[in-house]
């Protein structure tokens, strides 16, 4: 990906794609305008404008991602509860229907904001703005957003988050990176959930996932958890503190652009004509 | 189904340029989909009727390309066709490998028609 806009054009498909290549063909008599924007152009943009706005306010903006019932919220409720008190939590949560997920947040007396996207499988950047809205970011140092629980549509849209952070729980079995390789590459931390039934499950090899997550190139950490007998909190705790640190420092030393200031990034349309 | 969602940005970014340029209509659209990009071809090809209906693009031939898993690896420095879920250097088999190609979802180009004189006007 380019590091300008964020377009996907690299010396590995340039060739077929620039001007004079193989997918560049028109009919004469017409005009072809060459884009080369992303199919989710607007959204990118959306999401960088939300990375932009967390980064003024030095927040840290976490992507929780997996199927459903992997133990998203359950995570959190633990997080929550063994995150030091300093460290100001706020949720932002996404589902089809129902506040159910954001009651639960809001019992440990934590800020909870629930997007129901109706019939939406994914969370995407504008609803992510949308709630912002309703988030004054100066009040916290953590961002959870929990994205719908599905291992396929949330990966493709860009929300704005620092980081994501995959749940595999144990009953899913250890071969979901071969499966769903597009979620499990986008992600910065791998979490097998559900760890306390591992004995229980004993066909699911953690050992094995690691082995599919390699296959797709991912350099991503791997933690073992349960957020019920609460094993590798610990780990995954001090991984979070961590990154709160690792982003301010970032924010620090690169500050972002204030204000509401939209820069749009356009490549030069070209117009060729036949 | 997330590629409705992701024809209907489609369709939006397609609407503006041929507005930009004062088009009739579009009659073709190439965009290109690598494995890795998590978009279905097939059913971005199914959902965009549903789309584009009633749009400047309602009767424009969607054109998809399929562009492939393409790593570099990090170790040896060759390059490798693979598999969307063996990332791995097909010369010494090392997993450090970087994805050159595969995860795209672009729009490539837009082909529009035009009145004669609309056709000659400069744009910028």
């Amino acid at each position: 990906m380019c590091d300008s806009c964020g377009c996907n054009i690299t010396h590995g498909n340039e060739d077929l794609i620039r001007p004079g290549g193989k997918l560049h063909k028109t009919e004469s008599g017409k005009e072809a305008v060459s884009v080369l924007h992303s199919l989710l152009h607007e959204n990118d943009h959306t999401a960088k404008h939300n990375r932009d706005h967390f980064d003024q306010h030095k927040v840290l903006a976490i992507n929780l991602m997996s199927s459903p019932g992997a133990g998203k919220t359950a995570l959190l409720e633990a997080t929550i509860q063994l995150l030091d008190k300093g460290i100001r939590i706020a949720v932002i949560e996404g589902d089809l229907e129902t506040e159910n997920d954001a009651e639960r947040i809001r019992k440990h007396g934590v800020k909870a904001i629930q997007i129901a996207t109706g019939s939406a499988c994914h969370l995407d950047a504008h609803m992510i703005h949308q709630a912002l809205h309703n988030l004054d970011l100066e009040e916290f140092d953590i961002v959870f957003i929990e994205n719908v629980g599905n291992l396929v549509c949330p990966a493709s849209f860009d929300l704005g988050q620092h980081l994501n952070v995959t749940l595999l729980s144990v009953p899913e079995g250890d071969d979901k990176p071969a499966k769903y390789p597009v979620m499990f590459r986008a992600s910065d931390l791998v979490m097998i959930s559900k760890s306390d039934l591992l004995p229980i499950l004993d066909d699911f090899k953690p050992d094995r996932a690691k082995n599919y997550l390699r296959d797709i190139a991912s350099t991503a950490p791997v933690m073992e958890l349960s957020s019920k007998d609460k094993s590798g909190m610990a780990e995954w705790i001090e991984w979070i503190k961590q990154q709160i640190e690792v982003r301010k420092t970032y924010v620090e030393q690169h500050p972002p652009a204030s204000g509401h200031a939209h820069s749009h990034h356009h490549h030069e349309h070209e117009e060729i004509k036949m | 189904m997330h590629e409705l969602a992701i024809c209907q940005s489609l369709i939006d970014q397609v609407e503006n340029i041929a507005m930009e340029r004062n088009a009739q209509c579009v009659t073709s659209i190439i965009i290109a989909i690598g494995p890795l990009s998590g978009v279905e071809a097939q059913l971005l090809k199914n959902a965009y009727p549903i789309a584009s209906a009633g749009t400047i693009a309602e009767n424009a031939e969607l054109i998809i390309e399929t562009l492939p898993v393409r790593v570099k690896c990090t170790q040896c420095g060759s390059e490798s066709d693979v598999l969307s879920n063996k990332l791995i250097c097909k010369q010494c088999g090392d997993w450090r490998t970087t994805l050159i190609s595969g995860d795209e979802m672009m729009l490539m180009s837009v082909e529009l028609e035009k009145t004669q004189d609309s056709t000659t006007r400069a744009v910028h």
